[in-house]
């Protein structure tokens, strides 16, 4: 309020002049209300929908894996002078353990950036019942653990997430697939004669038909002994707090434990671009929309400064100095803004909220608080700013011309 | 303002010049030369035939316009090396305006014009600011018109807000430019009765611009411009 107080006089003539233009400033609230209006809707729902998406994503996968690393040939040096010519073949990758898994487990447990760290074994197996087979994707957990990387209970659509030896938790396709129930007993071969007969305790649907279809998930023991690797996990999967930092986090993983480290964001190359390019779309509406509200601020100020221009010739008569016509006017864009975006960012709301009532209802929108708070601002700064061109100009009208102008 | 001897001095001009548009192939020298000198009280008219520079010199002796030769003296102090924010101030505390077209701003009521030249100075007015306008909105006949808007109001009515309005600062010098000029006779008789008794009261020096011989012929003093230069400076006893 001491702002108001030092530059009273400045509000006064500002928003009597605002109110005197009653039409010309009505028009052009509505129309940055309407910048505004859609500046808060894309903004609230291409976040929105980016947030569903990679929530969606992240949904079933977790945010690092770290593997142990790949086997490459061993060439030996040539001798000194030498030149070797080698015909390399990749070698094939054999399911391997993570040498002193329980070592790097607590070392990544001491870890605060990871929120949760699960250990598992995952190999291929063959799924039988009856004459039916499938080939799935056995996953040896931690109960415990895992669910804080991937929840499953909640998804289960039948049964219990119940893992221990001699019972496991299956997708719904492979159920279907196989005909198979809560409490159906499913035999598992995982090749060189090692078989196990398991109950179904559970079913899950997470709605990625691979998973849903492949998955079966076992105590952790009882796959070691089926992958024939005792005591071994493939590879230990973790959850960051911050989801975007994941790649920088698997780097410094992979240094400090010397094991591969793949982040979901490296994985999900093309998932990251597509969602960039949404951003930077985004942005530059929000910068057109923002520039054309701003060109119609300085395009009525300045007409309104031409129409006042013995008015300002009469205030400078009187001994206005420069500075407050300059500021008269300043403050005139920066209301039309305040006023227009806080409009705007009323109508934007609403219709995320008609969006999230009658809408497709694919995915819900919330509003972050800040985004209406931010965009008067940012609309506040640009009146001002937009302002400043003709204000400049009535700040310079000599008074002797002026006061004489028609 | 009882301060102030009767005779001190005002304004002086010394070899006082103005051109329009200076060096360049439209330069016009509009005024030459100007001796005068404005004490305190003196009720001053300036007359001359159209374009003889009258409104020009005003609009120097206003600090609106810069003279390009000679010296202006405002209460002693020289003006030329001012620069516009000082020069913005003097207006603001020295002079007062009245121009042909009454010149209001129509977006505020009677009373905040009345009160502006003071609301410039320092912000919101204080209750004897209030208390002086509303004085001199009596004085000028128009108390009841304080909450009207400045268009809603007569021409001759408008004029006198804006004789009020020029006084409110109690300035020194007070400049009218052909105040009456589209005011009927009797209105004008009643506008110009204004300005003397104010010259009276307050103590004030006023230049009118008139072209109306019967209204000069009631002025102690008149100066007659003819072609930017002063031709005659009579005193009536
Ligand atoms: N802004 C200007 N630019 C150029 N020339 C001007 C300007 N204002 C006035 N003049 C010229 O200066 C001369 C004096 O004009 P001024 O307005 O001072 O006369 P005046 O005595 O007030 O006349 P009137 O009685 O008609 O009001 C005129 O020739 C006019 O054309
Ligand atoms: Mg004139």
């Amino acid at each position: 309020m001491r702002l108001i107080d030092a530059q009273w006089i400045e509000w006064k003539i500002a928003l009597r002049f605002l109110a005197d233009n009653r039409l010309q400033s009505l028009l052009i609230i509505v129309g940055i209300a309407v910048g505004a209006a859609v500046i808060v809707f894309i903004t609230a729902l291409v976040t929105g929908l980016q947030a569903n998406v990679i929530q969606r994503t992240l949904g079933t996968q977790a945010h690092i894996r770290v593997l142990p690393p790949d086997e490459v040939n061993r060439v030996p040096a040539p001798a000194d002078g030498a030149v070797a010519l080698n015909l390399e073949n990749p070698r094939a990758q054999r399911l391997r353990t993570i040498v002193n898994w329980q070592d790097v487990r607590d070392l990544l447990d001491a870890r605060g950036e990871l929120r949760a760290v699960s250990p598992l074994i995952s190999g291929p197996a063959i799924a039988r019942r009856g004459v039916a087979r499938a080939s799935v994707n056995l996953l040896g957990i931690d109960p415990e653990r895992y669910q804080r990387i991937i929840p499953i209970a909640p998804d289960l659509i039948a049964g219990r997430f119940h893992i221990e030896a001699g019972h496991a938790v299956i997708g719904k396709e492979l159920a279907e697939d196989l005909g198979l129930g809560v409490g159906d007993k499913l035999r598992l071969d995982a090749g060189g004669g090692r078989e196990v007969v398991v109950d179904v305790s559970g079913i899950f649907e997470l709605e990625v038909r691979e998973l849903d279809a492949r998955y079966v998930y076992l105590d952790l023991k009882q796959a070691q002994a089926l992958l024939d690797l005792p005591g071994g996990v493939t590879v230990i999967e973790t959850a960051v707090d911050e989801i975007f930092q994941a790649e920088a986090i698997a780097e410094r993983l992979a240094r400090l434990t010397g094991l591969k480290a793949e982040s979901w964001m490296a994985t999900n190359g093309q998932l990251l671009n597509a969602l960039r390019s949404q951003t930077m779309t985004t942005q530059m509406i929000r910068l057109f929309v923002g520039l054309s509200v701003a060109f119609g601020i300085a395009s009525v100020l300045a007409v309104s400064v031409v129409q006042r221009t013995r008015e300002i010739g009469i205030l400078r008569a009187m001994g206005s100095p420069r500075g407050q016509i300059l500021r008269v006017f300043l403050l005139q864009g920066g209301l039309l803004g305040l006023a227009g975006s806080g409009l705007g960012g009323l109508v934007g709301w609403s219709l995320v909220q008609v969006f999230n009532t009658f809408g497709p209802g694919l995915f819900f929108i919330p509003v972050d608080p800040a985004l209406i708070p931010t965009a008067m601002a940012v609309a506040t700064v640009t009146g001002v700013l937009a302002a400043a061109m003709p204000a400049r100009r009535a700040a310079r009208y000599d008074p002797a011309v002026a006061i004489r102008y028609v | 303002m009882s301060e102030f001897a009767r005779d001190q001095e005002v304004l002086r001009l010394a070899g006082l010049g103005k051109a329009y548009n200076p060096g360049t192939p439209l330069e016009q020298q509009v005024l030459h030369d100007i001796e005068l000198r404005l004490s305190r009280g003196e009720l001053t008219a300036l007359i001359g035939p159209s374009g003889s520079g009258k409104s020009t010199l005003l609009n120097v002796i206003g600090l609106l316009d810069s003279p390009t030769a000679g010296e202006l003296y405002l209460l002693g102090q020289p003006t030329r090396d001012l620069d516009d924010g000082a020069r913005t101030r003097l207006r603001n505390e020295s002079i007062g305006f009245v121009f042909q077209f009454h010149h209001l701003i129509p977006a505020f009521s009677v009373l905040d014009n009345v009160l502006m030249p003071l609301m410039i100075r320092h912000g919101k007015p204080r209750a004897e600011d209030v208390a002086l306008a509303r004085e001199l909105l009596e004085a000028v006949g128009l108390a009841e018109f304080a909450q009207k808007k400045a268009n809603q109001i007569s021409g001759g009515q408008q004029q006198r807000v804006a004789i009020a309005r020029a006084l409110v600062t109690r300035p020194a010098l007070l400049l009218a430019d052909e105040p009456t000029g589209n005011l009927d006779t009797k209105t004008a008789e009643t506008v110009f009765e204004l300005f003397r008794r104010f010259n009276r009261e307050f103590g004030c020096a006023v230049l009118v611009v008139t072209h109306d011989p019967r209204l000069a012929a009631s002025c102690a003093r008149t100066v007659q411009l003819v072609d930017g230069r002063i031709v005659s400076d009579r005193t009536s006893a």
